[in-house]
């Protein structure tokens, strides 16, 4: 059913509440931080208004270049991490009694609960040399004495892969329980086996929402900040991690803003990117 | 034994028996309906056969070989399902080159076959359509080429052509049938629509609460029903209560029918006649005399509703009869014995 455009300006009143909210608590302050990005920052105090090219100018330094390509390639691991991890337990969960999958959610939906501070400690203290891990080793004889895990890269990967590890099942639930159960039979009465079935049946027809979850995970795994403190060494920090470094610690706002900005941008165009693949596969 | 053989096939879900204790034996190059209505166990039946389901208790053989406990994409059975289930990433050609390119076939060849198999249902130079492109009915030949690329021993449908439209159903009914005959392969549809089994069945396989209520061929079913589930089924019938009398004689609703005879030693028994062997005639002239409640013209036959005694029996006739009766007219209904089929209730 085709619906009618809106005509009157009465028409548009549901959505004046909306365009409000968004204006004052998006586009403001999205516009403020643009704006910030082209000040001079002012050492006596906080900035001076202006418009000088000098933060991106800085930006564009091997050493940041070398904090971007790092934050990217840590977001893309988390993004490729949690839908390996989820789409092969999200595809056995739909399998299951809806007792079962009921219960399932439940304890993701309560991951989300915990805050990103407490991941962070929670997996410190898991991974720490004192009350890790490691000493259960020791106590099964696999190992000499307890190690410290952590900060390390593999400790930081794994704190954020547990963080958006629900939100990945969550986003491929729905589209996994509505596929059709007799694509994959289909599959095995022509000669698939039930894991080829999954691989080259399943994993292609859901080739959007896969697609879709990776950006999605990618954007979160990209504004994570307190997750590559916590459990990693300097060298491991992202570019979000930079961001509130300066604005906060060094009260370089202008700098920072122009970070966040960039950001900001290369997310859009990868949301772009999504979208224009998107489309080209719906023309086909 | 060349066929496939089905041997005290159960299938139990929790406490409910969707398929009781069937067996079955289908020789080669059979078209088999399993005709039902919904929960019958006919797809369940059918699900067992292609080794999607794993039956409860009993042994499915073919050709003599137990295939109980082999997996399905070992069996490499030909499969329509319901919703087609046709692989939407993929193109009308490759959907078809699935099985073979499974089996690591070459590119070429995989081709080769595709055409070959969609010049058979009828769609040549359809091999590069995305699928999400293709009408109804091109979706079900697609489906059916697919399930035809292996040239398997056993062709199962499970209510192909549910998604069609009454016009178009008819019509690939006819072309399943002929594409059957021509492949010479053994196949079993399930359906609910006794048409589409009248159409295409060499054998008719009634089914009813998860047992066989009547496996024939299609004519036998309609003309002699096994019982009055069958009878009711298939097609529409008028099923009336006979009792015996003293002489043996069947008398439906108080009156005796000339030449009618329950078997020795039943007293009452349902009595199943079709509606178009039904006839009217003047008051007095049949079995029984009954008032017209109801005239259903519509055009190329007519059905007339009589009551008798509390019973509405139906009587269809043709506009060449002439039987100009309208609601309200009291009429004699003709119950030809040789029409009559005693059938257990």
């Amino acid at each position: 059913m085709k619906r009618e455009p809106p005509k009157t300006l009465a028409d548009y009143t549901p959505l004046f509440f909306p365009a409000v909210m968004l204006i004052v608590f998006f586009v403001i302050p999205f516009s403020t931080m643009i704006a910030v990005s082209f000040f001079r920052r002012d050492p006596a105090g906080f900035y001076k208004p202006d418009f000088v090219f000098d933060n991106y100018a800085r930006f564009l330094s091997l050493f940041f270049a070398n904090i971007l390509g790092f934050s990217l390639m840590l977001a893309v691991l988390v993004a490729i991490v949690c839908v390996v991890v989820a789409f092969p337990f999200t595809y056995l969960l739909t399998k299951q009694s809806r007792k079962v999958q009921t219960i399932w959610l439940v304890c993701l939906l309560s991951v989300l609960s915990l805050s990103e501070v407490i991941i962070g400690f929670a997996w410190s203290t898991l991974f720490s040399r004192t009350a890790g891990i490691t000493n259960l080793a020791v106590w099964l004889g696999l190992m000499d004495k307890p190690v410290a895990l952590l900060p390390s890269f593999g400790v930081v990967l794994t704190g954020m892969v547990y963080q958006a590890l629900p939100y990945t099942i969550l986003v491929l639930y729905p589209a996994l329980v509505r596929l059709d159960p007799t694509l994959t039979e289909a599959a095995r009465t022509l000669g698939s086996s039930p894991v080829r079935a999954f691989l080259n049946v399943v994993l292609p027809a859901l080739r959007n929402t896969v697609v879709a979850t990776l950006i999605m995970v990618f954007v979160f795994a990209l504004g994570s900040y307190l997750l590559p403190q916590l459990l990693g060494r300097p060298q491991h920090w992202t570019l979000s991690v930079h961001i509130t470094d300066q604005a906060i610690y060094q009260s370089n706002m202008p700098f920072a803003a122009a970070m966040a900005v960039f950001l900001v941008l290369i997310s859009l165009a990868l949301v772009g990117l999504t979208l224009l693949a998107g489309r080209r596969e719906n023309a086909l | 034994m060349s066929g496939l053989a089905i041997q005290s096939v159960t299938k139990r879900f929790g406490d409910f028996n969707a398929v009781d204790d069937v067996s079955l034996s289908v020789p080669h190059g059979t078209f088999v309906c399993l005709l039902g209505p919904s929960g019958c166990g006919k797809t369940t039946l059918l699900r067992m056969i292609a080794g999607l389901e794993e039956p409860t208790a009993g042994a499915i053989l073919l050709d003599g070989a137990d295939i109980t406990g082999v997996p399905t994409h070992k069996r490499s059975f030909g499969m329509v399902f319901q919703s087609l289930a046709l692989f939407p990433h993929l193109s009308v050609g490759d959907n078809i080159a699935y099985a073979l390119r499974i089996r690591g076939a070459p590119k070429d060849e995989q081709k080769k076959r595709a055409d070959e198999l969609l010049k058979l249902v009828h769609l040549p130079g359809f091999a590069d359509r995305p699928v999400a492109k293709l009408s109804g009915g091109q979706r079900q030949r697609v489906a059916i080429a697919r399930a035809l690329a292996l040239s398997p021993k056993l062709f199962l449908l499970d209510e192909p052509m549910s998604a069609l439209d009454a016009k178009l159903r008819e019509s690939m009914q006819v072309e399943l049938r002929q594409l059957q005959q021509r492949l010479g392969i053994t196949t079993i549809v399930v359906t609910h629509d006794q048409r589409e089994a009248m159409t295409m069945a060499d054998l008719v396989v009634v089914m009813g609460e998860g047992r066989i209520r009547q496996a024939a061929a299609p004519i036998e079913i309609y003309r002699k029903p096994a019982d009055a589930f069958v009878a009711d089924f298939i097609g529409s019938t008028n099923l009336l209560q006979a009792s015996a009398d003293s002489a043996g004689r069947a008398t439906i609703l108080g009156s005796a029918v000339a030449g009618l005879a329950l078997p020795s030693g039943v007293a009452k028994a349902s009595v199943s006649i079709r509606p178009e062997d039904v006839r009217l005639g003047a008051p007095g002239s049949g079995a029984v005399d009954g008032t017209v409640t109801f005239v259903r013209d519509l055009g190329a036959t007519i059905e007339t509703y009589v009551e008798t005694a509390g019973t509405t029996i139906v009587a269809v006739t043709t506009p060449r009869e002439r039987v100009d009766v309208a609601a309200g007219d009291k009429v004699g209904v003709i119950l030809p014995a040789e029409s009559c089929v005693v059938v257990k209730s």
